[in-house]
């Protein structure tokens, strides 16, 4: 048992933090997927539900505001009613404006949430992180705990894909293509417009906070270097557009497959002499940026090709010239 | 009052003169390409590590360097424009931003690999700021300053007096009209490159020689130079010195003790200023100072 626990473990890691991304991808699926909204500040949303519900669910600590101690599931919740506020704000200040407006503000917020964790260390610990951040089943062993949280992060990533399905097909997610395909006829079929982006930003900030929670409670820890917009906001998008974006489960292959490459690849390269090591990091980063490129331009589709929302059956429709006038 | 002349208003000029030199590429490249140029940051970065080996390994002056340095980012900007962006001209320019993102990291990878993560300097050491009559200013900042006036007036007159400049207020005003007229886009694109990766690198050397060089320096100023763009009005240059001058300012002005004996706004928040003063345009008055386009 206890070989199999040690087998296991760089899998079930592998499969959890996998899980992670694929929530936050999800989450920029909506915006970027569905709706065609640029977010340049998925590390702002990130670090905004990590600390939420950091603070939430650990004992109390001299140095920085916690000890509320609240079940896991609190503060998961709260992270997502966070995340959900911060992205209010910034939509509703550039939704009516073109992509690259709302693209400098989400980044021009994620760069000032980073200077806050780093510098009120009354409510964040500053540099130092808040450590010790609790998961759900602490009785069982670790192996044991691996393994819950890892069927945990699992069951959201089918709840939110499910609900996102739902919503792709649904007329409202009609309508987010409508958007981003043509906001003129959209507009023209009296849609509106500001109202449906606006969701689409919020619903998906507060999936990306949700991950940035969960992500908290896995490493059981949450410092600034996890804020850092490359691993957080360009990985995410990496993972979406090589998925493919507007497909769900593009959405969920992308982050699988995008991290296996990137931590397999760093445990080649953690063999290395130290001196070359730091430096195959930047040819790590150089190589996915080259490949976002390459699939930007070649793949502009990704693995999984976004398909249209299912026809709804002409039973179901509304046929008024079929009824008989009265 | 010389105290706030001195360490906080000739400070505030320096950066803002800094920043207009930013905002003016991603002004003019919004103008021409149409979007929101995210690498920037980092070829002013480049343009401070192009200098580099030149003032610290083969000793030239670092005002020797900056032409160096400047052509060094102007041809990235175009070989970057060939791999990266000409093959997505047709696609929307959304997708053209994505795929600055993306350079922009690749191209901080670069210069990571090359000159490792540390810190530098041009110039050891502490040179004693000029003095007249209690006022005191850094040799290096009436330099950068003078320069940069230099710069934007050479850009005035290449803009105003030149067929390509006028080409390329024709083409950023109204694109359809001015390509009926027979104007060479691309021949016009490459010129916006040459433009914007000029002052970008000499950005990144007037910005090494204020403070240190890091890898992140280019990355820090992307959000008050989209400020400062927004706030003069995308696609106006000259609104862009405007918007660039007045960021500047406000960022250390807003550590001035106006209230009391502490700073006003603790100095490791500056960039929250460039972003208050953003969030306040878009709302108030999205097309900036200078009537620019509200796209």
């Amino acid at each position: 048992m206890a070989d199999l626990a040690t087998f296991l473990a760089y899998p079930i890691s592998l499969l959890t933090i996998g899980g992670i991304y694929a929530v936050m991808c999800l989450g920029l699926n909506v915006q970027w997927g569905f709706t065609g909204l640029f977010n340049a500040g998925i590390a702002g949303f990130f670090a905004v539900g990590a600390y939420t519900s950091a603070i939430l669910t650990t004992p109390a600590h001299p140095d920085y505001l916690g000890g509320f101690a609240l079940p896991v599931p609190v503060g998961l919740a709260a992270a997502m009613l966070t995340a959900g506020v911060v992205a209010l704000f910034i939509g509703w200040l550039t939704l009516t404006l073109r992509s690259d407006y709302l693209a400098i503000a989400t980044i021009g917020i994620a760069e000032i949430l980073r200077l806050i964790v780093k510098n009120e260390d009354w409510l964040t610990n500053g540099p130092r992180g808040i450590p010790g951040i609790p998961r759900p089943f602490e009785g069982l062993s670790p192996f044991q705990n691996n393994l819950a949280f890892l069927l945990i992060v699992l069951a959201i990533v089918a709840v939110i894909y499910v609900a996102m399905q739902r919503g792709l097909n649904s007329p409202w997610g009609r309508v987010m293509r409508a958007i981003r395909e043509n906001e003129l006829s959209a507009r023209a079929a009296g849609k509106n417009i500001m109202a449906r982006r606006l969701e689409a930003f919020v619903l998906g900030s507060m999936i990306m906070g949700l991950g940035g929670a969960l992500m908290a409670h896995s490493i059981r820890f949450i410092g600034p270097e996890a804020t850092e917009p490359l691993l957080v906001t360009f990985l995410v998008w990496v993972m979406l557009i090589a998925g493919g974006s507007g497909n769900n489960r593009g959405a969920i292959l992308g982050p699988m497959l995008i991290w296996a490459i990137w931590s397999l690849t760093e445990l080649v390269t953690r063999q290395l002499p130290s001196d070359w090591a730091l430096r195959s990091a930047y040819v790590r980063v150089f190589l996915i940026g080259l490949a976002l490129q390459i699939i930007l331009q070649r793949f502009s589709r990704g693995i999984l090709a976004e398909r249209p929302p299912e026809p709804i059956p002409l039973d179901d429709r509304d046929q008024p010239d079929k009824t008989p006038p009265p | 009052m010389l105290e706030f002349i001195n360490f906080y208003l000739i400070p505030g000029v320096v950066l803002g003169s800094i920043y207009a030199l930013g905002a003016i590429g991603v002004s003019l490249i919004f103008g021409i390409l149409r979007f929101a140029h995210f690498a920037h940051g980092d070829m002013m970065t480049l343009g401070a590590y192009v200098a580099l080996p030149l003032v610290v390994g083969l000793g030239f002056t670092v005002y020797a360097a900056l032409p160096v340095a400047m052509a060094g980012v102007v041809l990235m900007a175009i070989l970057i424009d060939r791999l990266f962006y000409k093959p997505l001209r047709d696609r929307p320019t959304i997708v053209v931003l994505v795929a600055s993102f993306g350079v922009a990291l690749m191209l901080r990878a670069v210069i990571q690999f090359a000159w490792g993560p540390h810190s530098h300097v041009y110039e050891k050491g502490f040179r004693k700021p000029i003095v007249f009559d209690g006022l005191r200013i850094a040799e290096r900042h009436i330099w950068i300053v003078l320069l940069s006036i230099a710069l934007v007036v050479a850009l005035h007159l290449f803009l105003t007096r030149t067929k390509t400049g006028k080409a390329m207020r024709a083409l950023s005003d109204d694109p359809d009209l001015a390509r009926i007229t027979g104007i060479n886009t691309e021949r016009i694109v490459a010129w916006t490159w040459v433009l914007g990766g000029c002052l970008a690198g000499a950005a990144g050397v007037f910005l090494g020689m204020d403070t240190q060089i890091t890898t992140l320096i280019g990355w820090n100023m992307l959000l008050p130079v989209f400020a400062a763009a927004i706030l003069g009005g995308i696609g106006k240059p000259y609104g862009a010195i405007a918007g660039g001058l007045v960021i500047g300012i406000a960022e250390e002005l807003s550590a001035y003790p106006w209230i009391g004996t502490t700073p006003l706004l603790d100095p490791t928040y500056k960039s929250a200023v460039a972003f208050a003063i953003m969030v306040a345009m878009l709302l108030w008055r999205p097309s900036g100072l200078f009537k620019g386009r509200v796209y």
